[in-house]
């Protein structure tokens, strides 16, 4: 069996494995790395600095990789020699033997030869502790100097400014990042910084950092002082090739490498920063990814060869719009195209050389920049379409924008959907497998599976692929265990007055046996919501949280939030929940959004007791688990607040009262506030009502999740009990008409708050809605733990056999 | 030589759903699908150890509370894009008594 040790958990060398080990690879890996954890998204140190983003969300490789994959892990153990003559690699921990070496070394950051460099708080911008080092010096008012003002150190710039640091980048060329600029995209990016609050000094060049015991402040040559707290130097990288020269490996600039990532020993391997192929380093993640590749059928014996392509380069900065891609110095026989719009602060300039297109850089407006990036690539001719080229694919020959060509132009290895970790190609090998509908690519690849933020580019990626023969199916059916939507499924309910699962199932011609659990809780709603006297709640038809009347948590322990009306509680339940907290060990007393206390981490065999001793205590469900209503937030009113034009709270907790226990295609939450200085939030809930003098004006729609919206008025009334049959009617029709899982703001775009309206306003439906709610209110407003309760040995194990085990 | 342990009575367990049983080396799920068959798993996902017992059933299959895998009973093998299985122990119904064959449990404590 090989054996393979690598050296570096960085990105090429996590790609390189990734892709070893779907080729099947069988070996034995040792992966050691100097930092002390595994490979994570470097790239995404940025979004961690500016606090966008967790370290925890950029990590790629986590040790359940790792351990699946059988990779045994050194981190935080250095490599410090290579022995190629008896093929053993060095460490603190002794030897280790390879078949096989892989060198990903990286790159080290450039460190500039002046005074002061070794002071405390002088950092580099390169790895996780660096950008730990900058958040924590990054405390408002803090001074921050970053020297060089290249692609990293405007990251760590912004990051640090975005914290609250006052910070200046100095930049030893004319104009900022002048390896991707020319001076004009330069000047407008030095502006745009400047509005942020960043002091830019270009032609700056350092001469000492001063301080005594920590450094205080940068010299520059012309003689000026800017104080700092911190110092990050991001003047560049360096090839980190210490290793690879010791062991006498052919060394340029870096580790030289063949087509194939061989070093000068066939043993020996390398990728990534550390590397030089061709006379080329490499710093963009891009080309690493296609080493990665190349390197990882190398070992597996298969032949590949690397070829560099084209990279083009954005900022990560949010509000920073620039791209660049190509070649754009000055040469002989080289014309340019420029559009300036200075009002707007747009620059584009394009380069070209003869008939083709070589280098493009834009400002400000960077929308056509996959297009332009196509043609470098490819390098056709342009000159036909020169008179428009720089206003982009709109204006070839009267064509449309094509919107996908941004997705057409993405890489094979472009990241589709960030939940899943799944990349542009592996969904267009499952579309061209054959899985030409969204669910299909769903249930192969997981794309757009988790958050669903991406379904829209997994169309368009499945789009490109398929061409004509893609629809994208705007109303898909309801799962794939039917042909028929939501909405056919609910209508045919009705309309053959199907009463039970199996009856929808059989009638409507379900394809597997059972359903799923994606339509077993969604068939269960509407028969309970359409039929709330015939049909009897299934309990093994919901999902765990309504089947056991709390929230199951990933330890698969459970919340308990019993109900407080209006959010208002007494001394006497706060110490019923006190006791409970301590008689049940519960971890964690948590405070909740909507107004009530949450008992975090309680074990299901404990449920029936807790909740019978709540129910002592005159306590019910809070449902806080529910597709069902959950609360009601209210403020003070005008039983305190000087404010306050009507009872808020009162009226809140009779609304709570009203609408309690009853299920809904998905959670409802309302807000009562006592006057339009709304401090119930009352504007972003699913139902708001804000009391003004002359009565209560009750909006809809409001979301404040993953997306934020505030409410449209439904209607204005005048006194509480028409508040009341409003609200009751609005929830019976959002009841009867929306699909499972669709909250009111999402139906409401859907059916039209034109026609809510209308059923509202008609005062014959809007009593028969009232009705309608209350007759099923008859049947499901009651407590479940009444009847739950009852059986407590339900909810412990069926048997115990650790006892037996021993014998 | 397989052993039968007699668990609990079949009607202990609701249709389309399932019971814990404890054992030293953790819970093992015993399911019971609309049609009355018997079958034991291990009682954690492979994902990220949810507690597959408070799971949808539905046909011979079990979708994870936590993040929606799907498990085949009768095999343990994950369904769909997700890799991986569970543990499956001999399980069956006798005169309405759910037996679990004991030799799955000195199995457990080996592993």
């Amino acid at each position: 069996m090989m054996r393979l040790v690598v050296i570096g958990a960085g990105m090429a060398s996590g790609r390189m494995l990734e892709q070893l080990f779907n080729a099947g690879f069988a070996g034995e890996v040792a992966l050691f790395n100097g930092e002390p954890r595994g490979n994570y998204n470097r790239l995404m140190l940025s979004p961690v600095l500016s606090g966008e983003k967790t370290y925890a969300e950029i990590v790629t490789h986590d040790d359940a990789w790792y351990a699946a994959h059988g990779v045994r892990c050194r981190f935080g153990e250095h490599v410090t020699k290579i022995d190629r003559e008896r093929k053993v690699v060095v460490s603190k921990g002794g030897e280790t033997p390879y078949d096989a070496l892989v060198i990903a070394t990286g790159s080290a950051p450039f460190i500039i030869p002046v005074a002061g460099k070794e002071l405390p708080g002088v950092c580099t911008y390169r790895d996780l502790e660096d950008t730990n080092a900058m958040i924590a010096a990054s405390r408002p008012g803090a001074k921050a100097v970053v020297i060089g003002g290249g692609l990293l150190g405007l990251e760590a710039a912004a990051g640090m400014a975005a914290r609250g640091a006052e910070v200046t980048v100095i930049h030893l060329m004319g104009h900022l990042m002048e390896r991707q600029l020319d001076p004009s995209a330069g000047y407008l990016l030095q502006k745009d910084l400047e509005r942020r609050g960043i002091r830019i000094h270009c032609k700056g060049a350092t001469k000492a950092i001063l301080g005594t015991t920590h450094v205080e402040a940068v010299l520059l040559e012309d003689g000026t002082v800017y104080p700092a707290d911190l110092v990050c130097m991001a003047v560049g990288i360096r090839p980190e090739v210490r290793l690879a020269t010791d062991a006498h490996l052919e060394i340029g600039r870096g580790v030289v490498v063949d087509d194939r990532m061989r070093t000068s020993d066939p043993a020996i391997h390398a990728l990534g920063e550390c590397v030089e192929h061709d006379k080329q380093l490499f710093g963009l993640v891009a080309p690493l990814y296609d080493q990665a590749k190349v390197l990882a059928a190398t070992l597996m014996g298969v032949e590949a060869a690397f070829r560099p392509v084209q990279t083009a380069t954005k900022l990560k900065v949010t509000g920073v719009d620039l791209f660049s891609a190509g070649d754009f110095a000055d040469a002989p026989g080289r014309e340019d195209i420029v559009f300036r719009d200075p009002g707007r602060g747009v620059y584009k300039r394009l380069v070209l050389e003869g008939e083709k297109l070589i280098g493009a850089v834009m400002y400000g407006d960077t929308a056509d920049g996959a297009w332009f990036f196509d043609k470098i690539k490819s390098g056709e001719e342009v000159s036909a379409i020169r008179d428009t080229l720089i206003f982009g694919p709109a204006f070839q020959g009267g064509a449309q924008a094509d919107p996908l060509a941004a997705v057409a132009a993405l890489p094979p290895e472009a990241e589709i959907c960030g939940c899943n970790g799944v990349c542009k190609s592996k969904i267009v090998t499952a579309v061209q497998g054959g899985a030409v509908t969204l669910d299909a690519v769903r249930l192969q690849t997981k794309a757009s599976a988790s958050c669903g933020t991406c379904t829209g580019l997994v169309e368009k990626v499945m789009a490109l692929t398929l061409g004509d023969s893609f629809t994208a199916n705007a109303n898909p059916p309801m799962c794939k265990c039917t042909d028929h939507t939501h909405e056919d499924v609910r209508r045919l309910i009705k309309a053959q007055g199907l009463k039970s699962i199996p009856a929808v199932m059989q009638d409507l011609g379900w394809t597997t046996v059972g359903g799923c659990a994606s339509c077993r809780p969604a068939l269960n709603y509407y028969l309970l919501s359409d039929w709330p006297l015939d049909y009897v709640d299934d309990r093994q038809s919901r999902f765990v949280n309504e089947r056991n009347h709390a929230n199951i948590q990933k330890d698969g322990t459970y919340s308990v939030v019993p109900r407080m009306w209006g959010g208002v509680t007494t001394s006497a339940e706060l110490r019923a929940i006190a006791d409970a907290a301590d008689r049940y060990a519960v971890p964690m007393i948590k405070v909740t959004g909507g107004q009530r206390i949450d008992l975090l981490g309680v074990k299901k065999a404990d449920l029936p007791a807790i909740w019978a001793d709540f129910n002592a205590a005159g306590m019910v469900s809070g449902h806080a688990y529910a597709k069902g209503l959950r609360t009601v937030k209210t403020c003070v009113g005008s039983e305190f607040c000087r404010f306050g034009t009507q009872d808020s709270t009162g009226l809140g907790i009779r609304l709570e009262k009203l609408l309690w226990g009853s299920w809904t295609p998905a959670k409802v939450k309302l807000g009562v506030s006592g006057c339009p200085r709304n401090c119930a939030e009352a504007t972003c809930k699913d139902i708001g009502v804000v009391c003004v003098d002359s009565g209560y004006q009750i909006s809809v729609a409001g979301a404040a999740g993953m997306d934020v919206k505030e409410t449209e008025l439904l209607c204005s009334v005048p006194t509480e009990d028409e508040v009341a049959e409003v609200i009751a009617a609005f929830v019976q029709l959002y009841r009867e008409n929306a699909r499972y899982l669709h909250r009111i703001y999402k139906w409401v775009a859907k059916v039209g708050l034109d026609w809510c309206k209308d059923q509202i306003a008609d005062p014959a439906t809007r009593r028969a809605l009232r009705d309608r709610f209350m007759q099923s209110q008859a049947v499901y407003q009651t407590d479940p733990w009444a009847e739950l309760g009852m059986r407590p040995a339900d909810w412990a194990p069926v048997a115990d056999l650790t006892m037996r085990a021993a014998e | 030589m397989s052993m039968m342990i007699d668990i609990a009575a079949l009607d202990d367990i609701p249709r389309q759903g399932a019971r814990v049983v404890k054992t030293d080396a953790g819970c093992v799920a015993v399911f019971r699908t609309a049609d009355d068959q018997v079958f034991a798993i291990d009682d954690r996902c492979p994902h990220k150890g949810g507690p597959l017992s408070e799971g949808i059933v539905h046909g011979t299959s079990v979708t994870c509370p936590l993040h929606a895998w799907v498990f085949d009973l009768s095999t343990g093998i994950a369904q769909g894009a997700d890799e991986g299985a569970v543990q499956t122990y001999p399980a069956r119904t006798e005169g309405g008594r759910v037996f679990l064959d004991a030799s799955f449990l000195r199995r457990r404590s080996a592993a």
